[in-house]
């Protein structure tokens, strides 16, 4: 039954379950906000969101506050107006006045409030909080100065991904939010995902960037400097250059990156077709010989990490075949090197991902198969982006580009890669035909796409019923893992597991902000990338059939597994160290 | 007997059981645990964490929050200095600054030897006696500064 | 029970202890055990009597004799004259103004009423046979042996009882939500976190009464259905938390608390939950989290506890004296007790002065006695014969009123008298220095979740730091009133909205002491240090 209210005079028909704020934005009426967070739940702590509504003493918090039959709700009364100077003021008395060298300058919400409520000096001429920032971790880094603890850093890591290494500490004016006991990020449990970059309002929360070493990189006549892209970022980048969500610019990307003077563009795509062969034909073996099912797939680096944590006793479920980054990163300097006779040590591999964690995963000690370090520098999307306006380049109005060669072609199953239920439905592509001998008349597998936290499906190829389930966000993918352990999924054979929410559309390295409805539109220029390419089979990528036949020789050969497979570190949550014993696979 | 990465002989385990290992009795539980050692200590709230299936950020963020909770050592004594405006108005202040003249700190911290921890309270419910300190459990109240040094004696002596 | 022909009863509640009460009292035992009065006179440590600034202090009854100021020295004097000789030692025996445990023996000569402080200082706290002899646990015998849960409830909504913690809400109101709310594991929750400043009633209470808490809480539970309950008591009120576990063990151990109480089939029980230092924890939400193992940080409101408290069940929190106060109304009526006080307020309500008044205590009063009868005709007037300035009513989160308002009546319809404190300052008092102290106190306990409290409680104490030592500017009074005015309409919780209720209060009555202070950089009642002043003549 609706609840009618009325908001600055206009009637407005809500739901039950509606705050005041939600149902104010159906209504198409603007509240401002700070704390709140549409993948959140609200926390009420900012106070931006204040309203007033007939007959309260105080203002009210619309993000929170429900709505009732008859209420009468002003959004821009004076009061509210006064209130809302006052508080985001009060912030920035607290703030660095420092926005022009801030790394969000321009894209911070608090700076965007100011800006909004018309405010041009800052009445509080008192103490300012001082802290030290934190660089120990490879992938965020914390200044928290510039915190003004919106606590949507601690709910997005305790409620979106369970791992809960973000705490409010001491309280009142103190109150700081640390990891652990006070501790530096790198010395608590963290799986380098950086869903809360993602979700800081301010310039507190940023990702370790070494775009100066890529650029050195680059300027130096000495190295060869290749890159690769990841599938998310072609659906992503665009928003960087005030483009809508879900513009896909993939041939403008490769242009500027060649403008930008990377030797080689190619594309993490490839690899991506060639989890597929690595990893499916991985699951075909343990199906028919009877290794440990059901398998996960293992490409998300946070998620690695996240097993590594909390359930060593389950890596045996593991594909061992490592990301399509590292796969990339190691041929990069054997495959590439051999073919192009660059000597592998001139050679810089750059990769530009949606993903912190991958920062983390190059810097892994076993990622070396090459003889090298296997990818020297990951940078994000928004990093990759920077680069880019710092070279002048207008990606909107850039002509389009083809992937270089030989390791730049690939075909829709690989993009898909990009969002939940990709790599399954990439994966049961290419079963199907390796199984069946046959290929699928229509590839849309549509029983795994969509946005819900885990989804289970039974999908027929040929006779067998191969019974799939697909997880997004690490609390999902804790549920899925207490299920494997009490038994829930016994029968299954292969289950997909994505760090973030969306799969790495919604990656820590993604352009800021992010919300459901963002995710949704690159999701569906991800899908859109899919149904525009003529190859959409994993197997069908003649330089993947190339790559076998002058250089691995077969899907699991031994070369494969020199290269291309890898093993897991279960790691002591106490400690925050890597445990010695590594299991086998 | 406690967690071997701690290395104490006190039954912290014991302890946390008796608390059903339920996060619900976090506060309880600090009570006691801090009772049995003085302070909550890094160690102690691993294993707190550990035992109550919490993060042990969770456990540092109830004990930071609370000012009866001690996350460092202190001293033998503690001597909490009432700060409430009924002791402020009769002269609350002037019998700070004896304590802290009479120990050598200032709030917050703790002698050389040990021997005392002093802080600044809030309110201790003694607007009827004020000004009014308490030195561990004992209150003292009606206070003028001369007073002050004679009752810090007294616990200088016992310890 | 044994038969006694006298008690005495020696004040032993916290400020009285470490001014020697343990040691007069063994001396008395002693001294009464040498004259072998020991099986005809019973020696009754109680909690707190109420009584400060008299020294030690104990009543002798039959009579009500107060004896004050005395020390262990005195007490052969009073055993031989007053038990012995039946001569009371006039040089000892008090005769100030009356005060909460003066019981009908000493006639009162002041509006006082005792409804809530009947017991205190008459039984032993520690005994339950001398509770249920004055007539307890007779409410919650009625209440479950005569009355529906409805009826409790209808009983207590008569009775017109409100919250006495501050906020002033019905309670039988807050009864009947609870009881109709849909839920399992129901809860009833005693605040005992007194940490206002200025406010120590509840901690008489619980030190000199402990039973009447129970029964209420008993009587509570039975109304809304639940069948836990909670005390949360502040962690620095050792001798609160040691009664009223006493009390709690031994009404479990008489059929009272537990399983089918009283052969009705009903179950209850209660827990007590010790505090950790956290005025927030005092606002009933930020309670809730610190009772489920959390920073006390309040919650979002609604839902309000009646329909999600404790574990997201529905859940009773009321005050101490508000609990106490429904025994009494559940064995004399409704109409009885809605006969007691004003229109808008009903019943009595126990205040507390302190600061410069002659008798500091508690006393209990109907509602619609004048500020000024409290002042001058119960606690003594100002001490040293001074004059009245100001009064902060209810503590730091109260307002402050001035000498105009000595005649106003506490009450509802007239001046609202908050949690019960009532700090008086007296002409020598500056009301800039009390507003720096009221600013620490909020500094010091916001909890830090909402921006308006957290910061604005910080840039109140920077700028009357800055007044108190002659910096600042007028600029900062009119953005101050802004802040203050800001911070009582968004923040979170009670302990923001009111943080700057006092100061802007203030202004108005004082304006001219403000402006002396950071125009003319002087103090004019010479409390401030304004030594910033001085630096700046350097």
């Amino acid at each position: 039954m609706a609840i009618n209210l009325t908001i600055n005079g206009q009637a407005v028909a809500a739901e039950a379950g509606d705050t005041i704020l939600t149902a104010a934005r159906r209504a198409g009426v603007y509240i401002p906000t700070l704390c709140y967070h549409s993948d959140l739940m609200p926390d009420g702590v900012c106070r931006v969101c204040s309203v007033e509504v007939k007959g309260q003493r105080t203002l009210c918090a619309a993000c929170c506050y429900p709505v009732a039959e008859g209420m009468e709700v002003l959004t821009h009364s004076p009061r509210v107006r006064e209130s809302r100077r006052m508080i985001v003021e009060l912030m920035l008395a607290n703030h660095p006045q420092e926005c022009l060298t801030c790394s969000r300058n321009s894209k911070c919400e608090l700076q965007a409030l100011a800006r909004e409520f018309g405010i041009q000096e800052v009445h509080f001429k008192g103490e300012r909080k001082m802290a030290d920032v934190d660089t120990s971790s490879l992938s965020v880094f914390r200044n928290p100065e510039k915190c003004i603890l919106c606590n949507r850093c601690v709910r997005t890591c305790e409620d979106i991904q369970s791992v809960a290494a973000l705490h409010a500490s001491k309280r009142g004016w103190d109150t700081t939010i640390v990891p652990g006991m006070g501790d530096e990020l790198a010395s608590v449990v963290c799986v380098n995902c950086g869903q809360c970059i993602n979700r800081c309002p301010t310039g507190a929360l940023t990702a370790n960037d070494p775009s100066s070493k890529v650029w050195d990189a680059i300027h130096d006549s000495t190295k060869h400097v290749v890159v690769q892209t990841a599938p998310a970022v072609r659906a992503a980048i665009g928003e960087e250059f005030g483009m809508p969500a879900g513009s896909r610019v993939t041939g403008k990307m490769v242009t500027a990156l060649k403008m930008m003077g990377f030797d080689r563009v190619m594309d993490t795509d490839f690899t991506a077709d060639l989890t597929i062969m690595e990893e499916g034909s991985e699951l075909i073996q343990r199906v028919t010989e009877g290794g440990v099912l059901p398998q996960l797939t293992s490409c998300s680096p946070g998620w690695i990490k996240f097993i590594e944590y909390y359930y060593p006793e389950l890596l045996p479920h593991l594909s061992t075949c490592k990301s399509p980054q590292q796969m990339f990163g190691a041929l990069a300097k054997t495959y590439y090197a051999e073919k192009t006779g660059i000597d592998p040590k001139d050679i810089i591999s750059v990769s530009i991902m949606p993903c912190t964690a991958k920062k983390f995963e190059c810097d892994r000690p076993e990622m070396t198969d090459s003889g090298y370090k296997d990818v020297d520098y990951v940078l994000t999307t928004r990093e990759a982006a920077q680069m880019m306006r710092e070279a002048g380049i207008d990606l909107p109005n850039l002509p389009e580009s083809e992937y270089d060669d030989p390791l730049g072609m690939s075909t829709g199953a690989a993009v898909i890669f990009g969002n939940t239920g990709g790599v399954m439905e990439a994966a049961l592509r290419t079963a199907y035909a390796i199984i069946t001998g046959t290929e699928l008349d229509n590839v849309n597998i549509e029983a795994v796409r969509g946005m819900e936290g885990v989804r289970e499906a039974t999908v027929m190829v040929g006779e067998l019923p191969v019974k799939a389930a697909v997880a997004h966000g690490l609390a999902n993918a804790r549920q899925v893992l207490e299920g494997i352990k009490n038994g829930r999924f016994k029968d299954y054979h292969f289950i997909e597991i994505m760090c973030c929410p969306g799969g790495c559309i919604g990656g820590g390295g993604q352009p800021q902000p992010t919300s459901e409805e963002i995710r949704k539109a690159r999701i569906k220029a991800i899908y859109d990338e899919d149904e525009a390419m003529t190859l959409r089979k994993s197997h069908t990528n003649p330089a993947v059939q190339k790559l076998y036949e002058e250089f691995l020789g077969k899907p699991l050969s031994h070369k494969s597994h020199e290269l291309l497979h890898t093993d897991y570190t279960p790691r002591d949550r106490k400690t925050v160290k890597a445990v010695k014993v590594k299991v086998e696979s | 007997m406690c967690s071997e990465s701690c290395g104490c002989s006190s039954d912290i385990v014991g302890i946390i059981e008796k608390y059903d290992s339920d996060k619900r009795n976090l506060i309880p539980l600090l009570h006691e645990l801090q009772d049995e050692l003085g302070y909550i200590s890094p160690e102690v709230m691993e294993t707190i964490a550990e035992k109550l299936g919490t993060t042990v950020g969770q456990v540092h963020g109830v004990a930071t929050f609370y000012t009866l909770f001690y996350t460092k050592p202190r001293g033998k004594n503690i001597v909490r200095m009432c700060n409430s405006t009924a002791c402020h108005i009769e002269g609350g202040r002037k019998i700070r600054e004896a304590v802290s003249a009479a120990l050598g700190i200032a709030p917050g911290e703790t002698t050389q030897d040990g021997g005392f921890t002093l802080e600044v309270v809030s309110c201790m419910g003694l607007c009827g006696v004020a000004p009014a300190i308490m030195v561990n459990d004992d209150v003292y109240g009606n206070l003028t500064p001369e007073m002050v040094p004679n009752i810090l004696g007294k616990y200088r002596e016992a310890s | 029970m044994a038969f006694y022909r006298a008690h005495i009863l020696v004040d032993t509640g916290t400020p009285a202890v470490l001014k020697g009460a343990m040691g007069m009292k063994s001396a008395l035992v002693d001294e009464i055990k040498k004259r072998g009065l020991d099986k005809e006179i019973k020696v009754v440590e109680t909690g707190d009597l109420g009584l400060h600034g008299v020294g030690l202090a104990l009543i002798v009854y039959p009579e009500g004799v107060i004896y004050a100021n005395i020390t262990a020295q005195d007490v052969p004097e009073i055993v031989e004259e007053h038990l012995l000789k039946g001569r009371q030692v006039k040089r000892l025996v008090y005769t100030g103004p009356s005060s909460a445990v003066v019981d009908g023996a000493a006639k009162p000569r002041s509006r006082e009423m005792r409804v809530i402080l009947e017991h205190i200082g008459v039984i032993d706290p520690t005994s339950i046979d001398e509770y249920i002899a004055h007539g307890g646990y007779e409410a919650i015998a009625k209440a479950l042996t005569q009355m529906t849960p409805e009826d409790v409830v209808a009983e207590v909504k008569a009775s017109q009882l409100k919250g006495r913690g501050g906020a002033g809400f019905p309670t039988g109101l807050k009864w009947e939500f609870t009881a109709k709310a849909d839920g399992e594991n129901k809860a009833v929750v005693c605040n005992a976190d007194e940490g206002e400043p200025g406010n120590f009633k509840d901690r008489l209470i619980m030190e000199g009464d402990p039973h009447q808490i129970i029964e209420g809480m008993i009587i509570a539970g039975y109304a809304v259905g639940a069948h836990e309950g909670y005390i949360y008591i502040r962690g620095e009120y050792h001798q609160s938390v040691s009664h009223t576990e006493k009390a709690i063990a031994d009404a479990r151990e008489a059929g009272l608390l537990g399983k089918d109480i009283l052969g009705s089939g009903f179950d209850f029980d209660i827990t007590i939950f010790k505090g950790a230092g956290a005025y927030i924890c005092g606002e009933e939400t930020a309670l809730l989290e610190s009772l489920e193992g959390r920073r006390g940080e309040s919650r979002m409101k609604p839902p309000f506890p009646p329909t999600s408290g404790l574990m997201a069940a529905p859940t009773v929190i009321n005050n101490v004296e508000t609990l106490a106060s429904v025994p009494r109304i559940i064995d004399r009526g409704a109409d009885w007790y809605a006969g007691i006080g004003t229109e808008k307020s009903k019943g009595t309500k126990i205040f507390s002065p302190c600061g410069d008044v002659l008798y500091p205590g508690v006393y209990e009063v109907p509602f619609g006695v004048t500020l000024r009868d409290i002042i001058y005709n119960m606690a003594g007037g100002i001490k040293g014969g001074k004059r009245f300035k100001a009064c902060l009513m209810g503590g730091p989160s109260g307002v402050l009123v001035g000498e105009d308002a000595l005649d106003r009546r506490l009450c509802a319809e007239d001046l609202a008298p908050g949690a019960g404190a009532l700090i008086v300052l007296d002409e020598d008092k500056c009301i800039v220095d009390l507003m720096q102290n009221c600013a620490e106190f909020f500094h010091h306990e916001s909890c830090g979740q909402c921006v308006p409290c957290r910061e604005g409680t910080k840039r109140i104490l920077e700028v009357l730091n800055w007044w108190t030592t002659g910096a600042g500017s007028e600029d900062d009074l009119r953005l101050l009133e802004a802040l203050g005015e800001t911070m009582s309409l968004t923040s979170k919780c009670g302990l923001g909205q009111f943080a700057a209720v006092a100061f802007k209060s203030s202004l108005p009555l004082f304006r001219d002491e403000y402006l002396a202070h950071v125009k003319d950089k002087v103090c004019p009642a010479g409390v401030c240090a304004m030594d910033k002043v001085l630096e700046e003549v350097k």
